[in-house]
């Protein structure tokens, strides 16, 4: 590693002052990214995925919930890559629409909590005192239910549908994102940078957004990444339990719930939705460890 | 402060949970969209029993004084009449609690039993095939949804070995053993993941101690060194990360009920929810939460009798 990065120091007379030195930080990370075998995994499976899911219309002809009684139960042939479900639909159109409804649902149901715990979370290690307690007291109350728990009964409550996966894991999701930036906000706010913009006479908002979240976001980013990884497995969860998207829509969970009932005969209706998850998650966790490498260059 | 002072300071806390949990279970009715006494009736839905229905939950009165009455059952152990079952849900909950709490346990000594010697191999020779192995697992075991693997282990052990039942309680412990394994597996490997990953971290941070290169330097075996002083150091930010996944590990229960057909708690509550039966679903969610609080309680009591270096002065 540090054989290859030689010459990309500079040998000129520069003296070695630290505007250097951050340019050569950067200069390691932007050199690096590419040789992480791990994170070009990653990059690779989300690309194919991300790829297969947004090109579905292109790549079949079939419509995903059209029936044809006539074909029910075919085995994988030419004209059925998977072959077709106990409504003669195609098994392989429905799992790449699946797949492109659950990744969107997933990105959006990721992006809610981000948002609601960062602020929350900046509040609460901004301000302290009574704002930091109610708020860390709503976070208490919030993990003492079960993740799984509590999203089933709120969206038994709210009514099946995309609207109720949203709230659901928002008001599930938030939680971890607000620790994470209180505890950074918590550090941050101390330093030189936050005293100066203060006695710059700063407003606490622009503080808050310019100068303290720009320096602690890389954490709430790293989390984001797992998170969403759990997000998408609540999503196929919930599908799987007919508590998700209503039929006949595809989804990945309401697929591998029908395909449960053919498993001795059909196996592949059931396994190949689980497996595409499995490459789904292994992708973002790939990304996931890579990026945090790379955003935590201490370690 | 002292340990009491601990001890009182953190069950003091208990109360604005408590209060707050309850809050929650209350206003779950009032999430229904329309009126919550036709939704929660469906199809017996006549116009005496909503009438009846909002007489006996006080869905006239002002809310304040609705969430009073809701307290008062509860501190009498009354969580309200099941709808579809009939009978009270609280003795409903207590007769599906025993196959739920074994399940639990099951499967908590279950992750132990895997993570720790995984954990073990991977730390002991950083950065060598073993641990990359290892590190490999959380990779693909995060994204594994926990119903799917449920069902592929049913069709691999249960239905082409036969070597375990394809589902139930099972009788007698030994009953309950061999019926329990396949689903405290599914939820152990859940679970895994992450207490490998913290475990592998954690151990890593003490071999990296001083205590340890003089445990070494003066010639204490490997294993007695793992058993003596890593292990034992390395156990306790373990021990923390499964509290802190215990909601995860509960939420789970409920899926994996579901698919073993195991009669617990969670298998209540989804057959509840297709019931449409408001106050088991209710009763569940706040039951989970008294788990859940009670064992983020317990483990943060036990620092003390694994750890004494814990000191309580914050």
């Amino acid at each position: 590693m540090s054989a290859i990065e030689v010459p990309s120091v500079p040998q000129g007379p520069e003296p070695a002052s630290e505007p250097v030195l951050v340019i050569r930080a950067e200069g390691r990370a932007a050199s690096r990214w590419y040789r992480q075998p791990a994170l070009m995994a990653g990059i690779v499976i989300l690309a194919v995925v991300v790829g297969l899911a947004l090109a579905a219309p292109l790549i079949t002809s079939y419509d995903p919930i059209a029936q044809n009684l006539n074909e029910t139960l075919l085995g994988p042939s030419a004209h059925h890559l998977l072959g077709t479900d106990q409504l003669g639909r195609d098994t392989f159109t429905r799992l790449l629409y699946g797949l492109r409804l659950d990744l969107r649902i997933g990105f959006i149901a990721v992006l809610l909590p981000f948002v609601l715990g960062t602020v929350l979370g900046s509040l609460a290690g901004y301000f302290g005192g009574g704002v930091d307690t109610t708020i860390m007291r709503l976070v208490d109350i919030v993990v003492a239910f079960p993740f799984y728990v509590l999203i089933i009964a709120l969206v038994f409550v709210l009514g099946p549908g995309e609207r109720s996966i949203y709230l659901a894991i928002t008001v599930v999701g938030w939680v971890a994102y607000a620790r994470i930036i209180r505890g950074e906000i918590l550090v941050a706010k101390r330093q030189d940078y936050v005293t100066a913009a203060r006695s710059g006479g700063l407003s606490n908002v622009r503080i808050m957004r310019r100068h303290l979240l720009p320096n602690v976001i890389s954490q709430a980013y790293i989390y984001g990444m797992s998170d969403i990884v759990q997000v998408i497995l609540a999503i196929v969860t919930l599908g799987f339990f007919g508590l998700g998207i209503p039929p006949p829509t595809a989804d990945l969970g309401s697929m591998i719930n029908d395909g449960q009932n053919f498993l001795s005969t059909h196996w592949q209706l059931a396994t190949i939705p689980g497996l595409v998850v499995v490459l789904v998650g292994l992708g973002l966790s790939l990304v996931g460890d890579g990026l945090a490498d790379l955003l935590r260059p201490g370690q | 402060m002292g340990r009491t002072g601990f001890v009182v300071q953190r069950l003091l806390l208990l109360i604005p949970v408590a209060v707050g949990v309850t809050i929650v279970v209350f206003f779950m009715v009032h999430l229904i969209p329309g009126d919550p006494a036709a939704t929660i009736l469906g199809i017996h839905a006549t116009p005496k029993a909503i009438a009846l229905l909002h007489q006996q939950w006080g869905l006239n009165r002002p809310l304040a004084s609705q969430y009073w009455l809701f307290l008062d059952r509860l501190l009498h152990g009354n969580l309200g009449q099941s709808i579809f079952y009939g009978g009270s849900v609280t003795s409903l909950i207590l007769s599906h609690l025993p196959p739920t709490l074994w399940l639990l346990s099951y499967a908590t000594v279950l992750t132990v039993l895997i993570s720790v010697p995984l954990a073990v191999l991977a730390a002991s020779r950083r950065d060598g095939i073993r641990d990359h192995v290892v590190r490999a697992v959380p990779l693909v075991g995060l994204g594994m949804p926990p119903f799917w693997l449920g069902f592929l282990l049913i069709y691999a052990f249960a239905i082409s070995l036969r070597i375990f039942p394809v589902s139930g309680y099972g009788s007698g412990f030994t009953g309950h053993l061999q019926s329990m394994f396949l689903p405290s597996l599914t939820v152990a490997l859940a679970l895994t993941p992450v207490v490998i990953r913290s475990l592998r971290a954690s151990m890593l941070n003490v071999l990296g101690a001083e205590y340890i290169v003089t445990a070494r330097s003066k010639g204490v075996p490997p294993h007695r060194l793992y058993q003596r002083h890593v292990l034992r150091n390395a156990v306790i930010p373990a021990v923390t990360v499964l509290a802190i996944n215990i909601g995860f590990l509960v939420g789970a229960t409920v899926i994996i009920e579901q698919i073993f057909a195991i009669p617990g708690i969670g298998q209540l509550m989804i057959n509840s929810i297709f019931q449409r039966d408001f106050p088991v679903v209710q009763g569940v969610t706040l039951v989970f939460a008294i788990m859940v609080v009670l064992v983020n309680l317990l483990a943060d009591l036990s620092y003390a009798a694994l750890d004494p270096r814990v000191r309580f002065d914050r």
